[in-house]
């Protein structure tokens, strides 16, 4: 129940901010926390639960945001519809790729190259056909209404977000207590002893990525919806990938929390430097990377795992 | 009773140019503890494997509980209650020894509160109750030997396989050890064990197979095979057994 109620408390801090604020800045900063902390725990189920590391999970936001947008343009669905219709192709891509590398056994530094593979290919088919509009991307022309899912002010897209965190908590948190989450953990841990103890690790990983995509396909879809604007280079660059794995591994794999506490701790620090030390261009970047390194170094456990870090610590000095 | 749990077949692999296993042929009668035994490198963990379905035999076939299941994948044969632990212990390190046991149990039972309160029972059954909430990481040898063996048995086998879950282990341990197995196979589940540790064999084993380069060279009753000179040979060198008898006749 304890769980639980830590979700509870959340909910209702974020639920309640825009009420004590009426900085657009604040609002739009908490929510660019959120978004890139449900990348992070999108990556977190596949990577942090199953150790399946994916250097593409750009592929799943890429085909979230296109397909949210796709079917509003082409094919005449309202928006409400369409990011459910992202999220179920999402987690079919997910699928797909799951099947084809985990049928042959690809782990470690393989799949990992195998998934940017695939992300690489998605990008550039989006350039060459003509439904994803090309290098020139495609616009959402702006028709705010609820019905439209645009709406008035961010508080509207703020709340969109709130929710989407809301639910991928529950599912992780869920994930902790099931015996998917169970088998997903014992396959990062130790495939072998999995497999001796009667869990099939390809279905098991299939069902994690598929998961895993759908989560990341719905930051896609929220993406397009807020910037009204998605090409090639955003949908199925790098950048959602790092963004993706930088803020799960920073927060601590495999915990409930980590990936929204790593995203929140990046982009404060993002927002610091940049703000410190906007007069030299270049150097914000330097000091964010080279905190990046000292918490990769010294917080192995990311910041979630503060407290066994610290104790580890102590622990073997004493020794 | 005398029903087999487990027949292989002429069953034989070869990995490049050397045959670990070659033209091997036994069945495990329900309800029997009998042990597998041999020189190092003699392909007793690699029959095992065969076994499992963690490796597919290039011939022979392997029945368990009357299907045939030659080359069928590990998952799929635990179902069918078939149970090993590792000769390299494999622990989820990460996470609890409870956490580690429910994997097995979770074979049988979906929800995941109760797979870990039937941990702690099966815990208890290996004498690992106290360390339930420790991670497996900080278990020490005989403590992770005591986890692999509570992991299969959570799984609900009828036909456990344990590949060496004595060595390494001090004369201590080792007797604290053997009454668990006892147990264990007293409880109905059949168990079929590789090991080095003869005093251990002795006293637990109703039959005894042995593996000398990947060929079985004798079978029987403990007493009888430890008396055998192709065994004696097989440990010792050729020649040792004549020598052996030699020496024991002029004393």
């Amino acid at each position: 129940m304890k769980p639980l109620l830590s979700i509870a408390a959340f909910t209702a801090v974020v639920a309640l901010f825009p009420l004590v604020t009426d900085s657009g800045v604040h609002l739009n900063f908490v929510m660019m926390a959120l978004y890139a902390g449900l990348m992070g725990m999108a990556w977190n189920v596949l990577a942090g639960f199953g150790g399946q590391f994916s250097f593409g999970h750009a592929l799943f936001f890429g085909f979230g945001a296109y397909i949210h947008i796709i079917a509003q343009l082409s094919w005449g669905i309202n928006p409400w519809f369409a990011i459910f219709l992202a999220i179920a192709v999402s987690a079919l891509v997910g699928a797909v790729v799951g099947a084809l590398s985990f049928r042959y056994g690809l782990k470690g530094s393989y799949f990992a190259l195998v998934t940017l593979a695939f992300a690489e290919v998605a990008r550039i088919l989006a350039l060459s056909v003509d439904i994803t509009g090309g290098g020139v991307g495609l616009m959402l022309p702006l028709k705010p209404s609820v019905a439209n899912m645009q709406f008035e002010s961010r508080v509207g897209y703020y709340y969109m977000m709130v929710v989407m965190v809301v639910v991928a908590l529950l599912l992780t948190q869920w994930l902790k207590g099931a015996r998917f989450g169970a088998y997903l953990q014992a396959i990062r841990d130790n495939e072998d002893a999995a497999r001796a103890a009667g869990v099939d690790p390809f279905q098991v990983k299939l069902r994690a990525i598929a998961l895993s995509g759908a989560m990341m396909g719905a930051t896609g879809a929220f993406y397009v919806q807020v910037f009204q604007y998605i090409d090639p280079a955003i949908a199925f660059g790098p950048q959602a990938s790092v963004e993706a794995l930088v803020a799960a591994i920073v927060g601590g794999l495999g915990t409930v929390w980590g990936p929204l506490l790593g995203a929140v701790v990046l982009h404060t620090l993002s927002d610091v430097t940049r703000n410190l030390f906007g007069a030299l261009p270049g150097i914000n970047m330097i000091i964010y990377g080279s905190v990046l390194v000292l918490i990769v170094m010294f917080l192995p456990r990311g910041i979630a795992g503060l407290g066994v870090s610290v104790r580890d610590l102590f622990g073997k000095k004493r020794s | 009773m005398s029903r087999p749990l487990l027949e292989i077949e002429n069953v034989s692999k070869t990995f490049g140019g050397l045959k670990a296993v070659s033209s091997v042929s036994l069945s495990v009668e329900a309800g029997s503890l009998c042990a597998l035994i041999g020189p190092n490198g003699a392909g007793k963990t690699t029959l095992f494997a065969l076994m499992t379905g963690f490796i597919k035999p290039d011939q022979g076939s392997v029945r368990f509980d009357g299907t045939d299941i030659t080359g069928q994948a590990p998952h799929l044969n635990a179902r069918l209650g078939m149970a090993r632990t590792f000769q390299i212990v494999q622990p989820f390190a990460a996470q609890t020894v409870r956490e580690n046991i429910a994997v097995g149990v979770h074979l049988h039972e979906r929800d995941r509160r109760v797979a870990l309160e039937k941990a702690g029972q099966i815990a208890q059954q290996v004498g690992l109750a106290d360390q339930l909430e420790k991670p497996a990481s900080e278990l020490t040898v005989a403590g992770r030997k005591r986890l692999e063996l509570a992991r299969a048995l959570g799984t609900q086998p009828k036909l456990l396989l344990l590949d060496e879950v004595l060595a390494g282990l001090n004369p201590q341990e080792i007797s604290d050890m053997i009454p668990v197995i006892k147990a264990i196979c007293a409880s109905g589940i059949t168990v079929f064990l590789i090991e080095h540790v003869m005093q251990a064999v002795m006293s637990l084993a109703d039959h005894v197979w042995v593996l000398s380069q990947g060929q079985l060279i004798a079978s029987g009753s403990p007493e009888v095979v430890t008396q055998d000179d192709a065994v004696v040979e097989a440990y010792l060198g050729k020649g040792t057994a004549a020598r052996l008898r030699a020496k024991g006749s002029a004393a």
